[in-house]
């Protein structure tokens, strides 16, 4: 069996069905709300054009909602189906969040969205507003949970090892829910999706106008999304950047990755846009890192640390270690890691030979070396830096189209609000085609947060090649050409069904 | 609290869930019982509608008491999520992908422009409802008869078998198991829709299919039964594990509790299947129901009491998965608890929707007024 081609092909599984489901959870995420606020207009005006507006997206929202679903359901399966070591080496910490998550959010959100979809006539129109709230606050609870268990990967808290059963155990639940990083990892992602919902209504509404078509729908449309997408975008870059605040306190080589740093200096500046040197590769001193570059001076530093003065890590100095700044060399790191291995396979053997001295004394050793644990399962130092250029271009994709979209929403806001939104063509257009660039934001993000944290499965402790189930390498291509068939077809399904339903556009109700 | 209990009374507690879960289960894929039979109960687009409407509003809690299903699983067992979800790998894949294809299919189904038609979506619906409960019939009844796993001290776990999982539909117990689930999802359907539905052609025609089901789903279930007091299960002691003759039937004399859940509930059933087809009741759902859940409720528990394993493992009997050796930690299981606190309430707000939404029962006119539709 070729284990590293299984690992690929695990990592690869689980990139396409993630990505495929997150095409589907940030319109969930940021519709859900924007209709609720429609929906509570229309309750506080009794006008029945709020009605038919709220109608309207609701039946975009049913058709995102639906395949939504359908790809959640793999995710859940996926990691005891690929990722089984994974499953029993952290499930204990880590199937909790999962299944809060499914007895708070999802049975709430499935359940009240029978009547938020089939239910108004019914019940009164309070109870319906309510429901409608409820579904976008479970969609919202589900988000929280997964990441909090996904923020958990990105700096585990909470646990200790447990040597008899060979996986890390639960020790302080609170600590995991309300890990700095999972927190902001939260508040920054469900703003995403409200982002995304908000240029989803801007961008059709714009192709409204441009048709000149349901004309008074499309401006009401366009003030609601818009005034909510400005918000939420402020609140986006904010979240941003505590969200790479926590990367560089928690997982300096995602940010070495992210920035294209190989070189860690002090009052570094940031590259504001840039083109990597593909020549330059880690521990090859003396190449430029950048072919072009645009750097803010010290920004880096200050984003980072809150500190102009403070030094940022670049690569080089995490593989090969730098006195001044007390950073170790990955090389000893994995020294100590292997040390730990040993006395924990020492530490079973005794046990099962049932000597009890050589047993405690091995684990005594262990717990000494016990934090490096993961590093004992790396062979090269190198291999501690995550892909450097796909995190790069995936991190500054994401920072400018952040910044797009909220110049898109104050110009939107503006025109409306001054009364000449529809004249504004060239301003239109590109409120259509920043709809697909919403999605490509959101995409990329995760390319960040998940590329970035490789070589780990759980940051530092558990490697991305421990985690995988014993597999046949044929089985997961298999299941690999299974999810883009299906995929494929569901998503063109999905797609025409969506237009179509926009063409035909808000009737009468 | 929960503090208090010991490990294996909080492992005990945990498997209940789990039984609990997979008791609800079996009641709520009436919904997939139902979207076997659509095309034999319902003629014409007007009364498929119907039939759709009716299962429409509930489909979503059959596919999120799995997804439950699979997430308490993991967060109270995680050895058995790990070892039985990766090792079977084709049979819980060829599960997945059958209700893959069933969330899309009720919200596409009559969309203008959907790509793939009508009665693809229709037969998608078909296939969740028919090889999906069968497929996880069959997956249910591995944990009676074993799976082909090696656990080694590590806890990292392979399978023997190159089939992965499939091999499972080669066991007749399993089979048996899966074909039982199966008919009693449409009997319970039909049940359903007579309670549920006010139309002339579709409650006659709904009363010829349920006596068919019923037949079948009764035959069945004997064997069943016959089956499951005739099997071995594995038991475990001081000196590790063991093969142990009629192991189900001793764990039924062992807990008289769970053979009195189990023949009110068989009874219940029967009671149901009876006044519906004899008695013209529309009421049978409520006594099928409850019947269900006990039976499901009771059979699940044989595995977590009385020592006995939940996952036998036919490769090394010295793998085989127990409550004990493939639970989460003490604390994981205590905090877990606190959370499964709120399941009373989960269930409450699910019975005042479902009665707000059942309130007045399907009629045409409703279906052709309704503005937002399957
Ligand atoms: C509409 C989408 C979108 C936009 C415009 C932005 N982000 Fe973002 N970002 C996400 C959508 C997203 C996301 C999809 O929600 C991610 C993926 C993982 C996560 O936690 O959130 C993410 C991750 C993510 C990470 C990695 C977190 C980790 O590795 O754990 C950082 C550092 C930032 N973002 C920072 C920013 C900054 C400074 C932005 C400035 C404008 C920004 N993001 C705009
Ligand atoms: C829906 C949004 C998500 C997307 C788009 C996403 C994306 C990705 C990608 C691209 C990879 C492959 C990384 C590589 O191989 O280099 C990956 C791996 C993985 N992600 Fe995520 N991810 C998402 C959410 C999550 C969440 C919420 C969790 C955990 C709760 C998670 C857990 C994992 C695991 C276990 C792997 C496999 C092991 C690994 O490569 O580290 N992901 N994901
Ligand atoms: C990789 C780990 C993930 C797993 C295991 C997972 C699991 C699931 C499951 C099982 C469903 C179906 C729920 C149902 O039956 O009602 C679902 C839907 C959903 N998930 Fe995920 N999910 C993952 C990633 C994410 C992330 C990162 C988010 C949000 C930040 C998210 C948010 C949602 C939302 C809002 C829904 C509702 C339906 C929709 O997508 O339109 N999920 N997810």
């Amino acid at each position: 069996m070729d284990s590293s081609l299984l690992v690929d092909l695990s990592r690869s599984q689980f990139a396409l069905t993630a990505l495929y489901h997150w095409l589907f959870v940030p319109l969930t995420l940021g519709l859900s709300f924007i209709i609720a606020i429609m929906e509570t207009i229309y309750v506080k005006t009794n006008d029945p054009q709020w009605k038919k507006l709220t109608k309207f997206w609701m039946t975009l929202f049913g058709i995102n909602f639906a395949i939504g679903l359908a790809t959640g359901i793999i995710m859940e399966f996926e990691f005891g189906t690929n990722w089984s070591n994974y499953s029993w080496i952290v499930g204990d910490i880590f199937g909790a969040p999962l299944a809060i998550e499914g007895l708070m959010a999802f049975f709430m959100e499935s359940t009240f969205f029978a009547i938020m979809f089939f239910g108004w006539n019914k019940v009164s129109k309070k109870t319906h507003l309510l429901s409608t709230w409820l579904v976008a606050i479970g969609s919202n609870l589900s988000a929280l949970w997964i990441l909090v268990a996904n923020g958990w990967m990105q700096f585990p808290v909470g646990m200790q090892f447990n040597p008899d059963t060979a996986r890390f155990e639960m020790k302080n639940f609170f600590d995991v829910l309300f890990s700095p990083v999972a927190i902001s990892k939260f508040l920054h992602t469900i703003s995403s999706g409200y982002v995304m919902g908000s240029l989803f209504v801007v961008g059709i509404s714009s192709w409204y106008l441009l048709k000149k078509r349901d004309v008074i729908f499309a401006k009401r449309s366009i003030i609601v999304a818009s005034s909510f997408g400005l918000l939420v975008s402020l609140f986006l870059i904010s979240t941003g950047d505590e969200a790479a605040h926590q990367v560089a306190l928690k997982q300096p080589t995602k940010l070495a990755a992210m920035e294209g740093l190989y070189d860690g200096a002090r009052r570094e500046g940031i590259v504001a846009f840039g083109i990597l040197n593909n020549k330059r590769k880690i521990g090859e001193k003396g190449k430029d890192e950048f072919l072009f570059s645009f750097k803010v001076p010290y920004a880096l530093s200050f984003l980072a640390y809150h500190n102009v003065n403070s030094f940022v890590a670049g690569a080089d100095d995490l593989v090969y270690g730098n006195k001044k700044y007390g950073i170790e060399p990955a090389s000893a790191k994995i020294a100590k890691g292997k040390k730990a291995v040993n006395f924990l396979r020492a530490y079973k053997d005794a046990k099962k030979n049932q000597n009890l001295q050589k047993a405690k004394s091995s684990l005594k050793e262990f717990r000494i070396y016990e934090k490096y644990l993961g590093y004992g399962y790396l062979n090269n130092p190198k291999e501690i830096i995550p892909p450097v250029a796909i995190t790069f271009y995936s991190f500054h994709i994401m920072v400018g189209l952040g910044t797009w979209f909220l110049a898109l929403f104050l110009l939107l806001l503006y025109f409306s609000m001054v009364g000449k939104v529809e004249k504004q063509r060239l301003l239109l257009w590109l409120g259509v085609f920043t709809v697909p660039l919403g999605y490509l934001a959101g995409e990329v993000g995760w390319i960040v947060a998940e590329v970035g944290r490789q070589p780990w499965a759980i940051q530092g402790l558990l490697p991305t090649k421990l985690a995988t189930s014993q597999l046949d390498s044929s089985a997961v291509g298999i299941t690999i050409a299974l999810f883009v068939i299906i995929f494929t077809v569901l998503l063109i399904a999905e797609l025409k069904i969506m237009f179509t339903q926009i063409k035909i556009g808000p009737k009468e109700s | 609290m929960f503090e208090k209990l010991s490990y294996l009374t909080l492992q005990e507690y945990w498997w209940v869930i789990v039984a609990l879960l997979g008791a609800l289960f079996s009641f709520i894929i009436f919904v997939q019982g139902g979207q076997t039979i659509l095309n034999k109960i319902a003629k014409g687009e007007d009364e498929k509608d119907i039939i759709i409407a009716s299962l429409g509003r509930k489909w979503e809690l059959s596919f999120t008491t799995l997804v439950m299903f699979g997430g308490a699983l993991f967060a109270a067992f995680p050895l058995f999520y790990a070892v039985s979800f990766s090792g079977a790998y084709f049979a819980w894949m060829a599960i997945l992908f059958c209700f893959i294809i069933q969330a899309v299919s009720y919200e596409y189904r009559k969309k203008p422009n959907n790509f793939l038609g009508q009665k693809t979506y229709e037969m998608f619906l078909f296939i969740n409802g028919g090889i999906g409960i069968i497929l996880i019939g069959v997956a249910l009844g591995t944990l009676f008869t074993g799976g082909n796993f090696i656990v080694n001290d590590m806890h990292q776990s392979h399978w023997t078998t190159a089939t992965r999982g499939l091999e499972a539909v080669l066991n007749p117990f399993n089979v048996v198991l899966g074909l039982t689930l199966f008919f009693l999802s449409r009997a319970q359907a039909s049940l359903y829709f007579l309670h549920n539905i006010d139309h002339k052609n579709i409650q006659k025609r709904i009363k010829a299919q349920l006596r068919n089901d019923a037949i079948l789903f009764v035959a069945f279930f004997l064997v069943l039964v016959a089956m499951l007091f005739a099997l071995s299960g594995v038991g475990y002691g001081a000196n590790g594990f063991f093969v142990q003759k009629h192991k189900f039937l001793l764990n039924f004399l062992a807990n008289p509790i769970l053979l009195v859940l189990f023949l009110v509930g068989t009874l219940s059933v029967l009671y149901a299947l009876f006044i519906a087809l004899f008695k013209n009741s529309r009421n049978g759902i409520w006594f099928s129901g409850v019947g269900t859940v006990l039976v499901v409720f009771s059979i699940l528990c044989l595995l977590g009491f009385n020592n006995t394993a939940i996952y036998p493992s036919l490769a090394d009997i010295n793998s085989s998965l127990t409550i004990q050796n493939s639970s989460g930690s003490f604390y994981n299981l205590t905090t877990m608890s606190y959370v499964s606190l709120l399941v009373p309430i989960v269930l409450g707000y699910i019975i005042f929707v479902w009665r707000v939404m059942d309130r007045d029962n399907i009629t045409s006119d409703e279906i052709k007024s309704d503005t937002h539709k399957y």
